[in-house]
């Protein structure tokens, strides 16, 4: 099984989405410094679209499946792909979202043929690719035992909370892989960061709030309430004795970074727990510049940290 | 954690009186105290129908007040007024009236999915809620939402362009919902970017602002979203009793 997947982890199509070509930047440059390093190849999705995110479906749901499937049928049927990675957790659960309800929601699959056709390219059709995060794609390619097999120095035991976030289990019914038995990720304390990051040298506090929510789809439009989210994380991960939050998500990341300077400002909460996404992470444990992971484009400073432990 | 029961017998549907007689029993005073009876005419009967007509709440008939959404809800834990399951029973049933007490806070769901998750009936409450808020705005009981405003201006964009840039909405949800873009802490990250970044990935920044990042050929897939949404809207209005023209329409804004 593993075999299969590193063959067919090792190319696949990339879709970034919007939010790494803006806030999310320094996560595409990382995951694509990450592929590099370890001889992966991807190829971005040809013409891709805006996949809904979370506010789309608020306006029609059906309109929110079609964006999805219009990026899944390209990689499909135009660039002949298998696999589709997504870094963004709301990019890849709504291709998830999408996989499972055109295989089980006839009126979707009619909506997305109606515009697929009107639209002028050819509908996608469930199983045509497998959807993956970032996660999936560096355990099935490399996994725990080709990282350390290549790490430099590692993460020297870095201490990281790892923050999985809302939409990279939840709801459960759309990852039918997960929750599969031995080697699977798990919807109720997912693992793969933690198994990922161990690998490269560092430490994983046992940190509680690994899927809690940090109110992402309300960042801006009821902030007080995405701060008191926010606040909850830090302070436990802070608890729980991190130095970093691992992140897998551009919206919780830009979230938890926001939101820190916003308690400062507002609640006078201060808190010190550094935001850094895992591709930085591996990147730096892989021998990559601080700069090459774009560690200098995050909100949260975390350079002189990671630099006092030899990193970067 | 409880599930934070809600009270129907408040003070205020309690009737004490000082001096009544019914019927040559003499009922004055606190030991006979009543509470204010409901009537059948008091009752929506058309409400479960009309928010399982708007997208999410398709489910809602399935709810057997189990009380997991409740318990497992994110914002049920900052705010104990905000109970999925309570709601989900007061459209069931069909009390508007206590629903409309707590309409003010229905659109704070932040979509984790918690409760549809946790759902032993597939209810979907997550939904519901979206249905739930979708419904009090049409319904003109609240104005539309921050939240509603938000989703409205990132959907537009995504409809015309077929991609965000994330910069452009924050101006256009501040511009809007009348707020200052000048928000102390929005500075204090702006500074602490600047202080970061490079030139060059300012000035990639800034030109992605101006020249705002689009899917190629994208006009006949925007047209058929439009007129499918617009069939959408004027669909749900009917099925909640409303004209077709007006309402939620994601494409009357500015370019």
């Amino acid at each position: 099984m593993s075999e299969t997947k590193s063959d067919k982890y090792a190319r696949v199509a990339y879709y970034p989405g919007c939010a790494l070509e803006g806030t999310g930047h320094p996560y595409n440059r990382s995951t694509k410094a990450v592929g590099k390093a370890l001889g992966l190849d991807l190829v971005e999705v040809d013409n891709w679209n805006c996949c809904g995110a979370m506010e789309v479906k608020n306006i029609d749901p059906k309109v929110q499946t079609y964006l999805s499937s219009r990026v899944m049928s390209i990689a499909a049927n135009q660039m002949r792909m298998d696999v589709v990675m997504a870094p963004c957790n709301g990019c890849y659960h709504n291709l998830k979202k999408a996989e499972h309800d055109l295989a089980h929601d006839p009126a979707s699959a009619e909506v997305v043929a109606r515009l697929s056709a009107k639209a002028g390219h050819a509908a996608y059709q469930p199983g045509q690719v497998e959807s993956i995060h970032a996660l999936d794609w560096l355990k099935g390619a490399i996994g725990e035992d080709g990282l350390r097999a290549r790490v430099k120095g590692g993460l020297k035991g870095l201490r990281i909370a790892n923050y999985y976030g809302c939409m990279y289990t939840r709801p459960r019914n759309i990852f039918p892989e997960k929750d599969a038995g031995p080697g699977s990720e798990s919807t109720s304390k997912p693992h793969f960061m933690d198994d990922l990051l161990a690998a490269a040298g560092a430490v994983n506090v046992d940190f509680p709030l690994k899927t809690a929510c940090c109110g992402g789809a309300h960042t801006l439009s009821d902030s007080d309430l995405s701060t008191k989210l926010v606040l909850n994380i830090l302070n436990a991960a802070e608890a729980a004795g991190a130095e970093i939050i691992a992140t897998e998500c551009p919206t919780c990341h830009s979230g938890l970074e926001m939101h820190q300077i916003r308690a400062e400002k507002r609640f006078q909460r201060k808190t010190q727990v550094k935001i850094v996404y895992f591709t930085q992470l591996l990147g730096l444990a892989l021998g990559l510049s601080a700069r090459q992971v774009g560690l200098h484009e995050n909100v949260s400073e975390s350079r002189e940290l990671l630099a006092a432990k030899g990193l970067g | 954690m409880p599930i934070h029961e809600k009270e129907l017998i408040r003070p205020e549907n309690l009737r004490t009186h000082e001096q009544l007689t019914v019927d040559g029993v003499d009922v004055s005073g606190h030991w006979s105290t009543f509470i204010q009876s409901r009537v059948v005419t008091d009752y929506n009967e058309a409400m479960q129908d009309e928010i399982a007509a708007l997208p999410g709440g398709e489910f809602i008939h399935r709810c057997w007040q189990c009380g997991s959404c409740t318990n497992a809800c994110t914002v049920n834990a900052v705010n104990p007024d905000f109970n999925p399951r309570f709601w989900i029973y007061l459209v069931r049933v069909g009390m508007e009236a206590e629903l409309l007490r707590d309409k003010d806070i229905v659109w704070q769901c932040v979509s984790c999915n918690k409760c549809t998750t946790i759902c032993p009936r597939d209810v979907n409450p997550e939904g519901v809620m979206k249905a739930l808020s979708h419904w009090l705005e049409l319904k003109g009981h609240t104005p539309k939402s921050p939240s509603m405003v938000f989703d409205e201006v990132f959907a537009d964009q995504v409809i015309r362009r077929g991609k965000i840039e994330d910069g452009r909405t924050i101006r256009r949800f501040f511009e809007r919902t009348g707020q200052a873009l000048q928000q102390d802490w929005l500075i204090e990250m702006a500074k602490r970017l600047v202080r970061h970044l490079p030139v060059g990935l300012l000035a990639r920044l800034g030109w992605s602002a101006v020249i705002a990042p689009r899917t190629r050929d994208w006009s006949r897939a925007r047209a058929a979203i439009e007129e499918y949404v617009h069939d959408q809207h004027a669909a749900q209005r009917q099925a909640l009793g409303l004209d077709a023209a007006g309402g939620a329409s994601t494409t009357r804004e500015g370019a």
